[in-house]
């Protein structure tokens, strides 16, 4: 099956994903208790008040109508306005969606560089020095949580030994740069401000590691199991008869092998990155999607609320589509037969 | 019948190996020699467990690290102890000196990448061609394996060939870089019997015409008997016998040899029913003391409570066992 065909028929399945995640996302958000006209017009509204308002959201006309008349603005792209900040969903989403992903990135790659590396020596160098502190590592990762292990390095790094800054995305007083991608990284460098760039970069060290450190042990010991198995394979035992250098033994025989089965787990990290972004976020003042979620669900914003859901889902399918393409890319038996 | 006069290229002598596992160790090889000149071709036969591998990936040090132990004996190859060598110094012996032609060829070759890459990769390590030049000498190896379109097998990848054409692809990477000796390690065990003739006949010929030594291991005493000038029985970890393949065949004195060979049609006198040898392989775990063969073997008695020492019965022939060398002292 050729690359273009798998794209297209998953695009199509896309659209289903989709309007199931619309229905399932309405039907949660409107059985939820609470009144979402009382919450925006306050206690002491009179009856009068809160019908105005209803009225205006909407909120008057029967349930099935109001589905109606999502789906419709859903297929026009409009996520609708959110009860809360009285701006588009839409345009919410993309201001405070870029911060997330590129937290998101940063964790995942800050995860990969140190957790392939930290796999590949403990398979090799199993059950030495590296590997049982590699073992360490990982179990604390897995089993540390996030707003504890974020809130002790604020305190060690910021508190303690002021080097790393503790909140938000950009120094007070550095002006964040021109809005392009909404990745401060990219858009200061577009801009040509390397002080802008640098500053981002230090904001980004603790948030991201705290977020890359669960992950961290999960891929080290995803990594370090294939690797493990892929050693024992007889192509190993070829290339070494063959009289191979230990580098290229590991680093081209072994370790594109050993990858083919850790691509589904790295997808589902960057899944879980996103996820664990909403407390990390909280912890570090970052202002992305996690806190915008979290305020939207505490005034019942419904709009934002599925705005944000179906974005999300979206992103796991595409993240699952990457993910297929990555094992064609890196395996020709897949790419080849399909 | 002398012995051959080439270089000696492999000598092993009285090399025991053991295996360190929970349960103890396991004397995987007891006190085993031989010897590969240059340009023979030699086989090693045995049942499975006799240390037929063991032997061979112990010489060219393939032994998971770790796991197996030399107790005694030792190794040259080529004029050096394998095991005194760095790593370093033994990639250059191997694939470039030695290599080793497995039994697998479905998992021997490196799923994710291409034929042509493999071999080429191989060749470049131990020799300065260019990449067009290596390129073009795989072709060229590939063709000398009756590969009649070898630009397209080199496109392809592993998954897309069969076993047989595999094997052609391995045992042209075997000697891609003009080794002194190859080691076969029951290299068409894996294949149909149609396709093992053709593999074994390319082995043979490739061999012969560039003057390359071969080790030829397998269990099939039909196989070795077509193919290689001398041969070593082993059995359970010890040379139960040695000695040109002809002379063997013709008159094979270790009660095993003897029992192997009327195991198979072809080799076996005719009009009679073919044999099996009773029992199983001792438990090298916990050997018994004396010949190890003792338990199945029809003509064990009293002596052979001690180990027979492997010694020579005839100019070039050797066997291990205390009926054939009280004949011979006798005669």
């Amino acid at each position: 099956m050729s690359l273009i065909s798998t794209i297209l028929r998953r695009l199509v399945l896309l659209v289903f994903v989709v309007a199931g995640v619309a229905i399932i996302t309405f039907t949660i958000s409107h059985l939820i208790p609470g009144d979402p006209a009382q919450l925006i017009a306050g206690d002491k509204a009179s009856a009068q008040t809160l019908a105005h308002v209803r009225q205006e959201l909407g909120l008057d006309k029967p349930v099935t109508q109001q589905f109606v008349i999502y789906v419709k603005q859903l297929l026009s792209g409009d996520l609708g306005q959110s009860l809360r900040t009285r701006r588009p969903v839409a345009g919410d989403i993309a201001l405070f969606l870029p911060a997330t992903l590129e937290l998101g990135i940063a964790a995942l790659v800050m995860a990969i560089m140190i957790g392939v590396p930290l796999g590949v020596l403990s398979a090799i160098y199993k059950d030495g020095p590296v590997d049982q502190a590699a073992r360490v590592v990982s179990v604390a990762g897995i089993s540390m949580p996030v707003f504890w292990f974020g809130l002790a390095l604020i305190l060690l790094f910021y508190v303690k030994i002021p080097i790393l800054p503790g909140s938000g995305r950009i120094t007070l007083g550095i002006a964040a740069p021109p809005r392009i991608t909404g990745f401060f990284l990219v858009d200061s460098l577009v801009a040509g401000d390397l002080k802008a760039f640098w500053s981002s970069l230090y904001h980004l060290i603790l948030p991201a590691f705290v977020l890359a450190f669960a992950n961290l042990g999960i891929i080290t010991r995803q990594i370090r199991a294939s690797m493990l198995d892929v050693l024992q394979e007889d192509y190993v035992r070829t290339a070494r008869a063959n009289g191979l250098s230990r580098s290229a033994v590991i680093l081209r025989h072994a370790l594109p092998n050993a990858l083919i089965p850790s691509v589904t787990l790295l997808g589902l990290a960057f899944g879980d990155l996103l996820y664990g972004a909403v407390l990390t976020e909280t912890i570090f003042a970052w202002p992305g999607m996690g806190s915008y979620v979290v305020s939207s669900i505490q005034t019942l914003d419904f709009p934002a609320i599925m705005g944000f859901t179906i974005v999300a889902s979206l992103g796991y399918v595409l993240i699952n589509l990457a993910v297929d393409l990555t094992y064609m890319v890196l395996d020709p038996q897949i790419r080849e037969l399909g | 019948m002398t012995e051959p006069s080439g270089d000696v290229l492999l000598e092993i002598t009285d090399l025991s190996l053991e295996f360190r596992t929970y349960r103890g160790p396991i004397k995987a090889l007891n006190g085993v020699s031989l010897n590969v000149r240059a340009g023979e071709i030699v086989g090693i036969v045995g049942e499975s467990g006799c240390g037929k591998s063991v032997t061979m990936m112990a010489a060219t040090r393939l032994l998971p690290k770790g796991a197996a132990h030399i107790t005694g004996g030792g190794i040259r190859l080529f004029g050096s102890d394998p095991m005194k060598l760095s790593e370093r110094e033994l990639q250059h012996v191997r694939g470039r000196q030695v290599s080793t032609i497995f039994q697998e060829p479905m998992n021997a070759l490196n799923p994710t990448r291409r034929i042509g890459e493999q071999i080429v990769e191989v060749i470049r390590r131990h020799q300065r061609l260019d990449n067009a030049a290596a390129t073009s000498k795989a072709s060229g190896l590939l063709r000398d394996m009756l590969i009649s379109e070898p630009e397209r097998i080199m496109q392809a990848y592993p998954f897309e060939l069969s076993g047989g054409m595999r094997q052609r692809v391995l045992i042209a990477m075997a000697f891609s870089c003009e080794p002194r000796l190859i080691i076969a390690d029951e290299p068409t065990t894996a294949l149909d019997v149609t396709v093992q003739a053709l593999i074994l006949g390319l082995i043979k010929h490739k061999a012969t015409s560039t003057g390359t030594a071969v080790v030829f291991i397998s269990h099939d005493m039909a196989v070795v008997s077509q193919l290689c000038d001398r041969l070593y029985v082993l059995y359970a970890g010890r040379v139960a016998e040695a000695g040109t393949t002809a002379s063997v065949l013709a008159a094979p004195a270790h009660p095993y040899t003897r029992a192997l060979i009327r195991c198979l049609p072809g080799l076996a006198p005719p009009k009679q029913p073919l044999e099996q040898i009773p029992g199983t392989l001792p438990d090298l775990l916990d050997p018994p003391a004396g010949c190890l063969f003792r338990a199945r073997c029809r003509e064990a008695d009293d002596r052979c409570v001690s180990v027979p020492p492997l010694a020579a019965i005839e100019p070039a022939r050797r066997a291990a066992c205390w009926r054939r060398i009280e004949e011979t002292q006798a005669a």
